[in-house]
């Protein structure tokens, strides 16, 4: 599927491009100002990875995210304004002010949660997986995760199993370079992390994380694959966060150069040149562009309004209610929630 | 269909006030199961009622399981849903949290309750904070069975009582049946429980033979058992401190002093009121467990009587039996020497009694 000659999808993906960044330069925003407290994981600069990836898949198919999670949540389709008064700590947030920004799910559209433990999530997709593959059903699982997740134990057993047992499960790497401080040029003896595919007989490719249809691209022939039966797939994106990990970053394992040359890779700016027809170099570039300066503007102010709108949707709502803390510890005996329904 | 098991594991039946709560038909022969035919036959009429519940873990399949428990329930449900995994213990617990988020009712079986160290990332983080970091918006039914225990001769990395560590975290629920009616009816109810499980097995009671109801009859999680009831002191004793306590009990009873045991059977949640009635009752309480004493389950039934109404009805201090703080050692003296034997439960009992 092509994002980039057909308006529609073009539309699609420019705008939750440019959704997750105003989100996230909102969400950064407020914190400078002490709006909002806890810790946050920014992906700006990553946004081209959940887009491309989740535009591949259908409904029903499940994601499992990372802790720096809020584009593929919003990629997957999440409420805007229940994301941020999550982070705003509302009792109208996704979790109820529970969980906060690592923790984030939205199960109704197949969100299975962000995690604050690396790799977390990569042995609960293969679960995922397993209970698709019993029901005999045609969903597809999603894990993403960061380069630091592929040296955690968690990671190699949750692949290994999703690869014997054949399940349908896209793991998708967002390599942004760094886990923490930690370079993946020190933190890896392989080349690309794809590599590592080959060690547990699965499908590995590597492709540029900064280009929504490179990725998209290997992503759907992966979900493909998956869908049809035929197991389990790595995918290693490569890209670049521009902020800090956290808070507390002061980037001092990394230079200004390094960072400067990849916001000269801007995911977003590439994609509107090539959509635009201006053809970023090496891209291939339309003789009849797809989108019109006109369209283009139209899908940033549509992405900040929706930012906005959820900002002050979210700040409006109720305070996480402390008399209610202890209640959801456990569910009441016969509730029990999965596969996108309650009760 | 829920009913209290009462029944009494081992050779130890009490004679002194047997405590008989629900109706026991008084018919036939009851029919007697071992305890790990009875945890086999609770998961085999779960997978034949619910097409969600399937087992997996190291070597259930056609080896049958390390200790024998899921025996021939592969020839009767299949490689998929008694499902063979590498060695990888958080691999499959992860499967686990993921299949069950997914709609799914697993149960894992780890080997030996030691192993759960490896696994502790998806047992501690995700499967029981999942529920709740979500506010309420997902549940993970699950299962976690596993043997615990001492006295086989496997040493300090096979031979552990872990139940603190797991009930300490909240969204665990934590079941340590000491009978085989138990092993069935508090396995069903933790399949059926929407939230992770932790089911505590113990080695040296999987061959221990009573009576088992043939229908799929539950125990429901949170409920006391009173195996013994007598008015001189209160035993509460969990896993295969039950049957020793039972077993001191009758000898105290020949020297003329007369012990309750009650069994807390699940430890999240518990129920501590019924603990706390016959403590009232007694005046005195010895807490027996296999762990090691610091931080043991025992401290938190100790605090938990104390802050009760029943401090001001005691005649002695709280006084706990325990696990010595040691790993537990191979030479079959030494390990015998690590826990609580009935020799021990009497003399302490006793002291209890006599001297205050």
């Amino acid at each position: 599927m092509t994002l980039t000659t057909e308006a529609g999808r073009a539309k699609h993906a420019l705008t939750t491009m440019w959704t997750i960044r105003r989100f996230e330069e909102a969400v950064d925003d407020m914190f400078a100002r002490g709006l909002m407290h806890g810790t946050m994981h920014l992906s700006i600069g990553q946004e081209a990875v959940p887009t491309g990836a989740c535009m591949a898949l259908s409904e029903g198919d499940y994601i499992t995210s990372t802790h720096r999670g809020h584009g593929h949540c919003i990629a997957k389709g999440a409420k805007l304004d229940a994301m941020m008064a999550e982070l705003l700590a509302k009792e109208t947030g996704y979790c109820r002010g529970r969980g906060g920004s690592m923790h984030i799910a939205d199960v109704a559209t197949g969100n299975l949660g962000a995690n604050g433990i690396v790799a977390g999530g990569v042995p609960i997709a293969a679960g995922a997986g397993l209970a698709v593959r019993m029901r005999g059903g045609s969903q597809v699982v999603v894990s993403f995760f960061g380069d630091g997740a592929v040296n955690e134990g968690a990671w190699h057993e949750g692949v290994n199993l999703a690869a014997i047992w054949d399940l349908p499960v896209v793991f998708v790497c967002e390599n942004n370079r760094y886990g923490m401080s930690m370079s993946v040029d020190r933190a890896f003896n392989v080349d690309t992390l794809a590599e590592r595919a080959r060690g547990y007989g699965i499908p590995g490719v590597t492709v540029d994380g900064n280009d929504p249809q490179a990725v998209h691209d290997v992503v759907a022939e992966a979900v493909q694959r998956a869908r049809s039966g035929g197991g389990p797939s790595f995918v290693e994106a490569l890209t670049y966060r521009w902020k800090g990990h956290s808070k507390s970053d002061k980037n001092l394992y990394r230079t200004r150069e390094e960072i400067e040359s990849w916001r000269e890779r801007d995911p977003i700016a590439a994609f509107e040149a090539v959509v635009t027809g201006g053809g970023a170099a090496g891209s291939a570039s339309s003789e009849v562009p797809t989108l019109s300066e006109s369209d283009v503007e139209e899908c940033r102010t549509l992405a900040r309004d929706r930012v906005r709108e959820a900002i002050r949707t979210a700040t409006a709502a109720p305070d996480a209610d402390a008399a209610t803390l202890t209640d959801a510890v456990y569910a009441p005996a016969g509730e029990s929630i999965a596969g996108g329904t309650r009760g | 269909m829920t009913t209290t098991s009462e029944t009494v594991n081992g050779a130890a039946a009490p004679e002194s006030g047997p405590v008989t709560g629900s109706a026991t038909p008084a018919a036939a022969e009851p029919r007697t199961l071992t305890y790990s035919e009875a945890v086999r036959e609770a998961m085999a009429q779960a997978m034949a009622a619910d097409e969600r519940v399937f087992l997996f873990g190291e070597d259930v399949g056609t080896y049958g399981g390390a200790f024998g428990v899921s025996g021939d329930l592969v020839h009767r449900f299949g490689t998929e849903r008694v499902r063979d995994t590498p060695i990888s213990e958080l691999g499959i617990v992860g499967a686990a949290v993921g299949a069950g988020l997914a709609g799914m009712r697993p149960i894992v079986e780890i080997q030996f309750s030691d192993f759960t160290a490896q696994a502790m990332d998806q047992i501690a983080n995700q499967a029981a904070k999942i529920h709740f970091m979500l506010g309420g918006a997902a549940t993970v039914p699950m299962v976690l069975r596993a043997p615990g225990g001492s006295g086989t001769g496997a040493a300090a990395q096979h031979s552990q009582s872990l139940e603190a560590w797991f009930a300490h975290v909240p969204g665990l629920k934590v079941v340590m049946p000491s009978t085989a009616a138990d092993a069935k009816g508090l396995l069903l109810s933790a399949i059926d429980d929407p939230n992770p499980v932790i089911v505590l097995e113990h080695k040296l009671l999987y061959k221990q033979s009573g009576p088992v109801p043939e229908e799929p009859v539950r125990v429901p999680l949170g409920e006391t058992a009173v195996r013994r009831t007598g008015g001189d002191v209160t035993i509460v004793a969990t896993g295969v401190m039950v049957s020793r306590a039972l077993e001191a009990a009758e000898r105290l009873a020949a020297d003329g002093v007369s012990a309750s045991v009650l069994d807390p059977r699940t430890l999240r949640p518990l129920d501590d009121q019924t603990i706390v009635d016959s403590v009232a009752a007694t005046g005195r309480a010895l807490l027996v467990q296999e762990a090691p004493k610091t931080g043991g389950f025992m401290s938190e039934i100790a605090a938990r009587i104390v802050e009760s109404p029943a401090f001001g009805r005691l005649q002695a201090p709280v006084s706990r039996l325990c696990g010595l703080d040691v790993p537990i050692p191979y030479a079959p003296q030494l390990e015998q020497a690590a826990v609580p034997q009935v020799d021990d439960i009497v003399a302490k009992a006793g002291e209890l009694v006599r001297r205050w």
